[in-house]
Formats: structure tokens, sequence, C-alpha cells
């Protein structure tokens, strides 16, 4: 179940386009569609299609100013990735490297 | 509005989608024996109504480093249980953050229809650029931020284990 959760997160990052858009948002959050549009070299339906996806993964959150409709990078999905998969195998690396000492510890 | 693109920069939004009830995450947030479970797990008081009082203390582990009995003060500013609360919020244990401008926090919880609930946490950090750094995790060794006390409060509600327990 948590697994299926983060395939629209994995699946939105495999793209460089939307990479590229995340990494401005980081440099500078809270841009508008007109503002992400003159940093890359395409259409606006484009990169809007792209926004859509990075919207649906939960990358990035949309919030009204007035009339402007702001993008805003959310971290916290790969903050969730970092912590359930990464932090899942150091611990298992780590249990790892604690039975090969018990291991080691037993033989001597 | 010519300034509208300045104040976005110093906003930071934060989202994150729990298997919970409303209710259960609105306790989390606003009750001390649930703030003591996951994030830094600070002590707090919060007087959950219009004008009522927030402080946040140093635990244990944090006195031992040396920090300040207080160390987050702040008021409430709406308060819609369980959906909306919204409260000023001004750490006072490091002086150049306590000398910046109090920054304004907003918690958003929406039930959807799949059974999970969405929390948004709306951070407006203008005028408090220190601030800015030390929410967002960018401060390296301090902690992850808004995003490491989201991740953690999801782990909590979902598996009844914080991500250190």
């Amino acid at each position: 179940m948590i697994e299926d959760d983060h395939a629209p997160v994995f699946k939105a990052l495999a793209d460089s386009t939307r990479r590229f858009l995340l990494d401005q948002l980081f440099v500078r959050d809270g841009l508008t569609l007109t503002e992400l549009e003159s940093k890359v070299d395409m259409t606006r339906f484009g990169v809007m299609k792209h926004l859509r996806i990075l919207e649906e993964a939960g990358l990035v959150v949309t919030q009204w100013s007035g009339r402007e409709k702001l993008h805003f990078l959310n971290p916290v999905p790969i903050r969730l990735i970092h912590d359930r998969w990464i932090g899942k195998y150091r611990e298992r690396r780590a249990s790892a490297l604690a039975a090969l000492k018990r291991e080691l510890e037993d033989e001597s | 509005m010519t300034d509208a693109g300045q104040k976005s920069a110093t906003t930071q939004v934060y989202r994150v989608f729990i298997r919970a009830k409303a209710q259960a995450i609105w306790d989390a947030i606003t009750r001390p024996e649930w703030a003591e479970r996951y994030g830094y797990a600070c002590p707090m008081q919060l007087d959950v109504r219009p004008g009522g009082e927030y402080r946040a203390f140093a635990n244990a582990a944090m006195k031992a480093h040396g920090a300040p009995e207080l160390m987050i003060v702040g008021e409430v500013i709406e308060a819609d249980p369980p959906r909306k609360l919204v409260q000023s919020w001004h750490p006072v244990w490091d002086a150049e953050a306590a000398a910046e401008k109090h920054t304004r926090l907003t918690y958003e919880i929406a039930e959807q229809p799949n059974g999970l609930c969405k929390l948004t946490v709306t951070h407006d950090v203008a005028g408090a650029p220190s601030i800015a750094k030390m929410v967002s995790g960018e401060i390296e060794n301090a902690g992850g931020g808004w995003s490491y006390i989201l991740s953690d409060l999801k782990t909590l509600l979902e598996t009844g284990r914080a991500l250190a327990a």
C-alpha cells in the first residue's frame, strides 16, 4: 500500500524537464506558470502538462494569491521516500553488520 | 500587488496525505501529549482559541545540549477544529531568529473520499530569513524542518510508532 503511494513520485521524477522545474522552485518558490514557462524551451501547454504530473504526485502544491496561481515545491514526498526506503536499507545494512560482528566474535 | 512575487517567495507550503481521521491529525497537532511523540518531541502548551497562547519547550535532550527552557512562542489567530489552525510562531531560543518578525503558520486538514486526510502546512516566513532556513530543513544536522516533522507525523499516525522510536 505504502509503496503504491510512492509510484507517482518516482514517475514524476523520472523526467528531466520535471526535475528542472522542481529545481527552479527550489531556487525560488511560489512561481506562476508564466514565470516557469520562461525558464524552459517549451510551449505553455507542455509546461502545464508537466506541472499537472508534478501536482498529482504531490511534489508541487498550488495556492492562489489574488488572481495569480502560485506553484510551490513540496519536499515532503521526497522526504517520505528517504525515510521509508533509504532509512530502511540503512537499517538493514546496520543489522547485517551487527550480525557479522556477532558471527566473528563467536568464532574467536 | 507589485510585491506579490516577493511575498510568495517567503511562503513555504508542505503537504502530506495521512491515512487517519481529521480529528486524529488535529489532536496530534494541538495536544501536548501528542506533540512529544513525533518531530522534535518538544513539550508544549497550546490554548486552542483565538488569542490563546502557544509555547514550546526544550526536551531533555535539547536541554542536555544547553538549550534554554522556552524554545518557541506564539498566539492562536484562528481555530476551527478539526479543520484549520492559524497561529503565530516565533522561535526565541536562537538570537538571530528571535530578532526576526513573528511568522504565521497555517494548518489545514481536509478529509478525502478515499479515507486519506490531506494536511497542508503553510508557513509565511516573510521578514524572517533565518527562520525560513530553519523550518525548510536547510540547516545541516538541525533535524530536517517541516518535511521531517510531517513525515514523522504520518508514520506515527499510520503505524503507531514514530521514525525514531
